[in-house]
Order: C-alpha cells, then sequence, then structure tokens
C-alpha cells in the first residue's frame, strides 16, 4: 500500500553530527557489514574482487570543501555522512506501482518489501538524497531500514537496540531516537544546536537532521596570515639577537 | 538520467500505438465510412500490436518481471501503476471495435467503442507522461511542456503510420478528400506543432534556474560555497550509473538539430511533396519515409529526453549547480 499513513506522533530517526563526524566511513562499513547479513540482507555486490566492485550501500560518507564568502576566513572541510532520511512525505513511497515500497505508520520508517519490489526504479529517481540503490543481483530496490531487525530486537541488550550506524561510530556523531517526541534527546539536541533539513525546498519533510559544525574559533585564520618566521621573537636571547644582526645585513 | 532502451522503445512505441487509436476511433466516430473494413481493421491491429509490444517492452527494464502484475494495485497513488491500469482497460474498446469491424456492424455499434478507445488512449499517453511529469527530482521532467509533448508527440507518431497504412488501402476509402489530402495536411501541422514544442521544451530546461544547489543539499550554504572534494567511492555506484549519465550532454548540440530535422523539416518536406503530387505510388513511399523519418525523430528525441535530464541527487557528487 503505496498511501501515506497518516503522520504518526512516533517519528524515529537519526540525528547526525556534521561538527564531529570525522569521515572514517566505520558508520557505513557498519552498515553493509550488519546489512549484509541481517533479516533484510544479503546486500550482495557484482565483481566484488573484480576491476570495478559494484554494490549496494545504504551510507555513504561525502566530503565538501565550504568556502567561505569572506576571504579572512580558512575553508573549512565538512564529512557528510548520507543515507535516507525517512521523510514524512516521501514521493518515493508514493510512486511505487506495487505496494513494496512504504512507510509504516507505528514509526515512520520507510522500508522496500523486497518479496513485492518488481524492480521499476522509479522510486529512486523520486528521491533527491539518493537513500535508494538498486541490486542489480537481487533485482529489488534496497534502502536503509534504520536497522528495523536491531532496534526491536528483544535478544539484544537494551542498549544494543540501535542502528549499526549509530553503535559504530567512534565519535558518537550519530544519534537515533523519536524525533517527534520534543522531549527525546534527539530531539533536545535538534533544538539546542540548530538541526535542519536536508533539501527543504524539496517538500519531503525529512525526519533526519543535520546538526551544522560550530563556527570555527577566531584567531585561526589572523595567525595563520602571519608568515610562520615572524613569530620568532630574535629580542629573548643573546645568541639569537647576533643570529638576527648577522643575518639581517 | 540513464536513457534504458527499453524505456524510450516503450514510450515511443506505445505512443505511437495510441495516437493510431486515438485517430482511428475518433475517424470513426466522425465518420464511419472514414475507412474501408480492411484498412480499419488494419490499423487498429497496428495500434494493439505497438500498444503491445511496447508494454512487453518496459517489463524489460524490471529487475522482477515475473511480478509486473502487481503494477496495477497501486493505482490510488502511483502514475506507473495508473498507466498500467489505464493501458489495460483501453484493449477492451479495441477489441470491441475489431469485433463491430470484422461483423460489419452500422455506425451506431462503432460510436460507443471508437468514443472509450480515443479517450482511453488520450488517458494512458497522459498517465505515462505524468510517471516522468511527477518527478520533482528532475526538472526536465517535472515542467509545463512534458505532457502536452507526450500527446503530441503520440499523435504525430499515429498520424504518420495512418498515412503509411493508408497508401495501402487507395480501394477501400470513399472519401478521397480526407484519405489522400486530409492525412498530410494533418501530418504537416502535427510535425510543425511538435518540432516548435520541442524547440520551447529545449530553451526551457537550457534557462530554467536550478531547483537546489550543493549548499541546500548539504545545507552548509550558511557558512559558504560548497564543493565535493571526495566521493564517497573510488568507483561507480547505481546512482552514478543511472543519475550521472553525461555521455549524451557532449553530443547534445548535434543530436537536438538530428531530432528536430527529423520530426519537423522532412516530414513537412515529404508531407508536402505528397500534396503536390499525383502518383499514388510516389504518395505511398513519401509516406512511409515519413512514418520511419519521424519515428526514428521520436527515438532520438526520447533519447535525449533521458540523457539529458540531469538529476537533483548529482548535487551530492559535485555536480555543477
Amino acid at each position: 500500500m503505496t498511501m501515506l499513513p497518516p503522520s504518526s506522533p512516533k517519528k524515529l530517526g537519526l540525528v547526525i553530527d556534521l561538527d564531529i563526524c570525522v569521515g572514517c566511513h566505520a558508520c557505513a562499513v557498519a552498515c553493509k557489514e550488519w546489512n549484509d547479513g541481517g533479516e533484510f540482507g544479503p546486500l550482495p555486490d557484482e565483481n566484488p574482487y573484480g576491476r570495478e566492485p559494484l554494490g549496494v550501500w545504504f551510507n555513504r560518507v561525502h566530503s565538501y570543501e565550504v568556502e567561505p564568502a569572506e576571504n579572512s576566513k580558512p575553508p573549512m572541510t565538512v564529512h557528510f555522512p548520507r543515507s535516507c532520511l525517512h521523510c514524512e512525505t516521501p514521493d518515493c513511497v508514493t510512486v511505487c506501482p506495487t505496494g513494496a515500497s512504504y512507510k509504516r505508520a507505528e514509526d515512520g520508517i520507510v522500508l522496500v518489501d523486497a518479496d513485492k519490489c518488481i524492480g521499476c526504479k522509479l522510486c529512486s529517481w523520486a528521491c533527491p538524497y539518493g537513500a535508494r540503490e538498486y541490486s542489480e543481483v537481487r533485482g529489488v530496490m534496497q534502502k536503509c531500514t534504520l536497522c528495523v531487525d536491531r532496534i526491536y530486537n528483544e535478544s539484544f541488550e537494551e542498549i544494543d537496540r540501535q542502528p549499526a550506524c549509530v553503535m559504530a561510530c567512534p565519535t558518537r556523531a550519530r544519534h537515533f531516537g523519536d524525533l517527534g517526541d520534543p522531549d527525546s534527546a534527539v530531539s533536545k539536541l535538534v533544538a539546542d544546536r540548530g538541526g535542519y533539513d536536508l533539501m527543504p525546498e524539496m517538500g519531503y519533510k525529512p525526519v533526519n537532521k543535520y546538526l551544522p559544525p560550530r563556527p570555527r574559533r577566531d584567531g585561526c585564520a589572523s595567525k595563520a596570515a602571519v608568515p610562520l618566521e615572524d613569530k620568532v621573537d630574535f629580542s629573548t636571547s643573546p645568541l639569537l639577537r647576533w643570529m638576527d644582526k648577522v643575518l639581517s645585513r | 538520467m540513464n536513457p534504458a532502451l527499453s524505456v524510450i522503445f516503450f514510450t515511443v512505441v506505445s505512443g505511437t500505438g495510441y495516437g493510431l487509436l486515438f485517430l482511428l476511433g475518433l475517424g470513426l466516430v466522425i465518420d464511419p465510412q472514414i475507412a474501408g473494413r480492411n484498412e480499419a481493421l488494419t490499423v487498429l491491429a497496428a495500434g494493439m500490436v505497438f500498444v503491445a509490444a511496447g508494454l512487453l517492452a518496459s517489463t524489460l527494464h524490471l529487475g522482477q518481471p515475473q511480478r509486473a502484475w502487481r503494477a496495477f494495485s497501486q493505482w490510488r497513488s502511483s502514475w506507473l501503476s495508473r498507466e498500467g491500469v489505464a493501458s489495460v482497460c483501453s484493449f477492451v474498446p479495441a477489441f470491441v471495435l475489431g469485433v463491430c469491424l470484422w461483423r460489419g456492424d452500422d455506425a451506431n455499434a462503432l460510436r460507443w467503442p471508437g468514443v472509450l478507445l480515443a479517450a482511453l488512449s488520450i488517458v494512458t499517453v497522459c498517465c505515462t507522461a505524468r510517471i516522468y511529469t511527477s518527478l520533482k527530482t528532475i526538472p526536465a521532467w517535472h515542467n509545463r511542456y512534458v505532457l502536452p509533448g507526450y500527446l503530441l508527440f503520440g499523435l504525430l507518431g499515429g498520424a504518420v503510420w495512418l498515412w503509411a497504412w493508408h497508401g495501402l488501402f487507395d480501394d477501400g476509402c470513399p472519401d478521397v478528400a480526407v484519405g489522400s489530402l486530409g492525412l498530410p495536411w494533418l501530418v504537416c501541422a502535427l510535425s510543425i506543432a511538435a518540432a516548435l514544442l520541442k524547440c520551447a521544451y529545449w530553451r526551457h530546461i537550457d534557462s530554467a534556474p536550478p531547483i537546489a544547489t550543493p549548499e541546500s543539499a548539504t545545507g552548509l550554504g550558511r557558512f559558504g560555497t560548497v564543493r565535493s572534494v571526495e566521493a564517497p567511492h573510488t568507483e561507480e555506484n547505481y546512482l552514478t550509473h543511472e543519475m550521472g549519465f553525461v555521455l549524451a550532454r557532449k553530443h547534445a548540440a548535434r543530436l537536438r538539430t538530428l531530432a528536430l530535422i527529423l520530426i519537423g523539416p522532412l516530414a513537412v518536406a515529404f508531407a508536402t511533396f505528397a500534396l503536390f503530387t499525383h502518383s499514388q505510388t510516389l504518395i505511398s513511399i513519401c509516406a512511409f519515409a515519413t512514418a520511419l523519418a519521424v519515428t526514428a525523430g521520436l527515438f532520438v528525441e526520447r533519447w535525449l529526453f533521458f540523457a539529458q535530464a540531469k538529476h537533483v541527487v548529482m548535487l551530492y557528487y559535485g555536480a555543477p549547480r
């Protein structure tokens, strides 16, 4: 059923902190590993050991350089993990002709039923975030499940009932929780840090939020602008004073 | 977007088929004597074969074609599903019309299946177009030129093939004015309209402002200009294969000219020549040449429609803004 369910009070999703992500790709690798063996797997690769391996990953980490408008500020490198945002009003669900692509009414997770998918790829065309990747090997569309087979898994310890990407992140740049509940830890984090939506102009109302990098400390730029050798204070020792005098001749 | 041959074949051939069926249905409603029994049956069969071939080709695009029947279920939300439902429905009046023509029924019997066939042909082509125009992520498809384009190109394809078949049945048509003169005129008019619409479409997609930027895609615009320095993967992936197709952009200008000449001036030249000659053989040759030229032009045009369409996701991969 590809009609969207009525907006659910529970909106499970991720909050990704671009301030502390170091771009190590651990989330992407942990995701691939978990989902390859998990309930929704496998995620087979084409030609995995050949010249041009190709395969589905639910999580991709980009790196961007941000050049400020003012020349005085140094450019900034931002590592940027990209995965399904589990949008509130996604077209990837409604375009599906078979009902394979659906949004869960109870928690808002967007999933693909691999047994119903005909592999027409239309949903991947409808997604601006590149969240869906088609598996040539399985002939169906695949996407992030928000580790639905982990987060409700009662055979796991409570602390382990989180998506694999969140568990793997060494800098705690990824947070999982209910973004529909204003009192949840993730909602507070979003409120405190000014968490934002990607491409809000598309109108799909992503549930996942991104936390902006904190402003870089002032002074970095002005210090960097001064040539290093000028910072050596030659007046501090007689030897340096003498050297400076000789070399300045 | 990656121009999958199965989808190009599907949209061009089924569009042409529906153009044929529309013109036949409408023609029989306006004047049941417009075509002889054999001609009408041939055109009907040709239209249905075109439509069926297009639909079958579209299943080649699927990863799990054996489940294609499931695509009829989500007509409440999905234009692809609606297209499937409408196309199957259109076979009903087509079959009824075929039976009526076969039995030699009178004009009244042909009216309703004719009206329904013409209407469902339009509905189906509209659904096909809406599959593409409903995608906000692809500005080259999500605009007001695309739906009229699909209708007009389908009609043009139908008209040229109708003219081509007509040359083979000079016995069955009592209305010489419509048969010999009407169709070349119709082809001329549709061909000029289609060429103008395509030019307007190209001008639009070349000048339309971007719907999103690397800054809005990453949300980092507040800090400055965003530039991709490292992709997430060294090899290609599904996204770069499917959405990052760049071959056509290199040859775009040349292919556009080719499509335009085939659809516009060449078709008009053949049709005009046919208007001024009295040799039935020459007219038939002209008609077939026009049909082949226009169909080739439609394939090039449709290939460009896919290949030149840019997907917004490529902003993440450093696509020029």
